[in-house]
């Protein structure tokens, strides 16, 4: 299944593969709404149960339970423009697991293509899978304080405009999360994507880090945007801005100006 | 549960116009690489980033304001889902209506302003001259077409002038900025306070009916602002164009453009004298008529929108919404055509978030029969066409998505510029103030109140003019006061500001500071509802006291300035420390500005 090092997969590639039944498809959406009708063969995975313990050896045992071993393609999707579910490859991509790929399109926008829904829930057999660390894909608040003067790093906000002029890592620069969609799909197209990140001046050989509020999912997605277009040397800092407000690092804010009485919220 | 459906629900509605130039978009992100590249100098710079709609935003270069044209207010629904869209991807979620017409999105990174000029250009919208020393948005009254009191609808020749001017050489580099204004009446438009106001006309002329206007010209408001003239009895159609490059070619001619303060063309009207500068355009109205060497008209489109009443399920069992009667009276007007109305939006401030911008569209597409909307002069969006069968599905539906304010059409609706929320300029937050202001009134219900209901209020953050508070009844702009060592924001108050056929410009009455603002406006209403005659309103009482005419109690302004004197004397910041703070800000006050640009 693996066609290239993208790990995103175009839903009409999905649909076709679906009834081979080769692919294990996890929903992280919530339980209801997984029972409620998911994509045919999917089996659910909600997003709070992995984050109530991201340890390596408690991810391991969800992916085990979700009957994925080392061997098993696996696709994630969800119904939040794509940040939950990235926030899912992720993991499974820090423990190790090499053929995991997020799915191009939300539930409802699979729903709009007319494709074909299952309330069935399939029958899992629980699956072994090894633990191989890839720390290259995740920067923690000690690693982003060591690099983030460095020349060639761009640190990245992926939160809403106002939470970033309110406060954000020092020399970070925005791009919300909604910046990252296209109209139909998750991502943008990958000229639009590169086209972003020229106007920025943002050099794709950059070791880029993203991170937004607290769980890296809008980073997430971010991190999946940058990797589809093969930017080589991405990072999630995983544990966001959260953490590094509570580590009491350095912040900075946009002064002297009350932007946030311009929001009708 | 009675339903009834109504015939085809018309297909939806596109600009005919295309406003956009898309090559504009990768032309201006390569400037901005070379600007950043200190290939291009600052000032060249921004003189580049204004003609093409980015203004420069507080305190910073990172970010600019894209003000997206709106010519004669006139827009679409798919145009206000793709500002939504571009408000969440670029901007702060929220979007902007202007007193202009426009629709802003602030604190955009200069970097991705191309990014939206790309997405403006896919529904035929461009922020091309919306800022710059050009000829910017033209308006045209929100009533314009549907008005009770018009003579002929003028919103076909507002858009001929907006394409005759967009990207013309003349208009490129003129000394200042230069605003046109067509109305449907003296009452809807503002015609005595921009460069070029238009007023429908009809008159015989050897037994014709013929169509023109009265052209006002040289108006308008600032740090010093004044009215505009009458340029002749009756101006007509034919010569609408002739006339309009006329004068843009004596102020491009004459025009100051050394002194950046005052090079308005108001200012060269007043320096040159009105008959003397009356003269020069009619002249030169006759030489711009004997050269052309081709006949240059302008693309009128008069052919008749399609007025097609929406399908529509009335749900004829539900209950009427409560404070309907409320929302009927201060927010809906009658329209001239019968059996339809012009349904005002009141935002605050003009503010909209992303996804009310796209009720907005959904609502203009299930309940406007003529399918777009015009946006308004008070920071607000005007839904024409609605059918009185559908008026109170269509509150129901307002009230969901939180636009069901009620008060549009009153002083309750209060106009704030932008103040220190995005302009450099700005000295207070003057557009909280007016959020304020307009809750505080609503909380009052005197929204509801008719001896209130023709008086406005408006509010700028300096002593320029974007809040238009000399025209307003109760008008206020920003500035800082000291009380010892420390400073709080202080508004100056003009009283009796009008535009219509008595235009006239507020008096200015004393200095307020901000968090005195409120109670100084419950007091004037005190003194009036104290000594109003019966059938009174407030903005003619205030006419009278401005005027020396008032025979009661207050004969003038100076018993006004006594009866509010004892709220405005400032506290001891120990006794009072929110005093001075401005709104929106949790520390004292002090002043910062940045350079201006609307002069650049």
């Amino acid at each position: 299944m693996i066609d290239s090092d993208i790990p995103i997969i175009n839903s009409k590639i999905l649909h076709e593969k679906i009834q081979e039944n080769l692919i294990r498809i996890v929903d992280v959406r919530r339980e209801q709404e997984y029972q409620q009708g998911h994509i045919t063969n999917a089996v659910n995975l909600p997003l709070a149960k992995l984050l109530a313990d991201d340890s390596s050896e408690s991810i391991q045992k969800i992916v085990q339970d979700l009957g994925i071993s080392d061997d098993t393609p696996a696709v994630i999707y969800d119904d939040t423009f794509g940040a939950l579910s990235s926030r899912v490859v992720w993991a499974l991509q820090y423990i190790g697991h090499k053929d995991v790929k997020l799915l191009d399109v939300t539930f409802s926008q699979w729903k709009d293509l007319g494709y074909e829904l299952s309330t069935e829930v399939p029958e899992i057999k629980t699956a072994t899978h090894s633990v191989k660390i890839n720390p290259e894909i995740m920067a923690t608040a000690e690693y982003l304080e060591k690099v983030k003067e460095n020349k060639n790093v761009v640190i990245i906000d992926n939160r809403e405009r106002l939470n970033y002029l309110e406060q954000h890592i020092p020399g970070a620069i925005n791009i919300p999360y909604r910046t990252l969609a296209s109209d139909g799909k998750i991502l943008r197209t990958k000229e639009g994507m590169k086209n972003l990140l020229k106007n920025r001046g943002i050099s794709e050989d950059a070791e880029i880090i993203t991170y937004c509020g607290s769980v890296g999912t809008l980073s997430g997605l971010a991190y999946y945007a940058l990797k589809s277009i093969g930017v080589p040397n991405v990072k999630l800092y995983v544990h966001s801005f959260k953490e590094w407000k509570s580590l009491e690092k350095p912040i900075d804010k946009q002064e002297n100006a009350n932007y946030w009485d311009l929001s009708a919220e | 549960m009675a339903q009834q459906l109504r015939p085809s629900k018309p297909a939806d509605k596109q600009s005919k116009i295309d406003w956009s130039r898309r090559q504009e978009a990768e032309n201006f992100a390569e400037t901005v690489k070379l600007f950043r590249q200190g290939k291009i100098d600052h000032d060249m710079f921004r003189r580049f980033r204004l003609q093409h709609g980015a203004y420069g935003t507080r305190m910073t270069d990172d970010y600019a304001m894209v003000r997206i044209k709106v010519p004669a207010g006139q827009v679409y629904p798919n145009q206000l889902e793709k500002i939504a869209q571009l408000s969440e991807m670029y901007s702060i979620g929220s979007a902007h209506f202007s007193t202009r017409e426009n629709i802003q999105l602030h604190w955009v990174i200069l970097e991705d302003v191309s990014e939206i000029m790309q997405s403006l250009a896919d529904v035929g919208m461009t922020s091309r001259e919306a800022c710059g020393n050009t000829v910017r948005n033209v308006m045209c009254s929100p009533m314009s077409g549907v008005c009770k009191d018009e003579i002929f609808d003028t919103t076909p020749y507002a858009l001929a002038i907006a394409r005759f001017m967009l990207r013309n050489p003349i208009c490129q580099g003129l000394p200042r900025k230069f605003k046109f204004n067509f109305t449907c009446c003296e009452k809807h438009g503002m015609i005595r306070i921009v460069d070029v106001g238009l007023l429908p006309q009809i008159q015989e002329i050897d037994g014709e009916k013929r169509k023109g206007f009265k052209i006002f010209l040289g108006g308008g408001l600032g740090n010093r602002s004044f009215v505009g003239h009458q340029l002749e009895d009756f101006t007509p159609v034919e010569d609408l164009l002739y006339t309009s490059m006329a004068v843009i070619r004596i102020f491009d001619r004459m025009g100051d453009r050394k002194n950046l303060s005052r090079n308005r063309m108001r200012y060269l009207v007043n320096d040159l004298g009105w008959e003397k500068f009356q003269n020069l355009v009619l002249k030169e109205r006759a030489v711009v008529k004997a050269t052309q060497s081709v006949i240059v008209k302008l693309n009128i489109d008069d052919s008749v929108n399609e007025i097609q009443r929406p399908i529509s399920v009335d749900d004829e069992s539900a209950s009427v919404p409560d404070g309907y009667a409320r929302w009927q009276k201060t927010n809906v007007e009658k329209q001239s055509q019968s059996g339809f109305n012009s349904v005002f939006i009141g935002l605050e401030a003009g503010d909209i978030t992303a996804n009310q911008l796209r009720s907005v569209a959904e609502i203009i597409r299930d309940y406007s029969a003529e399918g777009f909307a015009r946006n308004g002069f008070s920071q607000n969006i005007v839904i024409r066409y609605v059918h009185d069968d559908d008026l109170k599905s269509m509150y129901s539906k307002l009230i969901e998505t939180g636009l069901a304010k009620t008060g549009s059409l009153t002083m309750a609706s209060a106009v704030g510029c932008s103040g220190t929320t995005s302009c450099n300029l700005a000295l207070t937050n003057s557009h909280r103030l007016a959020k304020e202001v307009q809750r505080k009134f609503l909380e009052l219900n005197f929204d509801d109140d008719d001896d209130l209901k023709d008086s406005t209020i408006k509010i700028s953050g300096c002593p320029n003019s974007c809040g238009q508070h000399q025209i307003a009844t109760i008008g206020f702009y920003g500035g800082g006061g000291r009380h010892g060592t420390d400073m709080f924001p202080n508004y100056t108050m003009s009283l009796g500001g009008k535009f219509d056929e008595d235009a006239m410009l507020g008096h200015h009455t004393a200095r307020i500071p901000v968090k005195r603002i409120i109670p100084v406006i419950l007091k004037i209403i005190e003194l009036f509802k104290e000594n109003k005659q019966s059938d009174d309103t407030l903005a003619k009482w205030i006419d009278r006291v401005v005027n020396g005419n008032e025979s009661s109690k207050i004969t003038g302004v100076e018993d006004i300035k006594k009866a509010i004197a004892p709220i405005i004397v400032p506290p001891n910041i120990e006794d009072e420390p929110d005093f001075y703070m401005d709104y929106g800000s949790d520390t004292n006050y002090h002043t910062v500005t940045g350079k201006g640009e609307c002069a650049a």
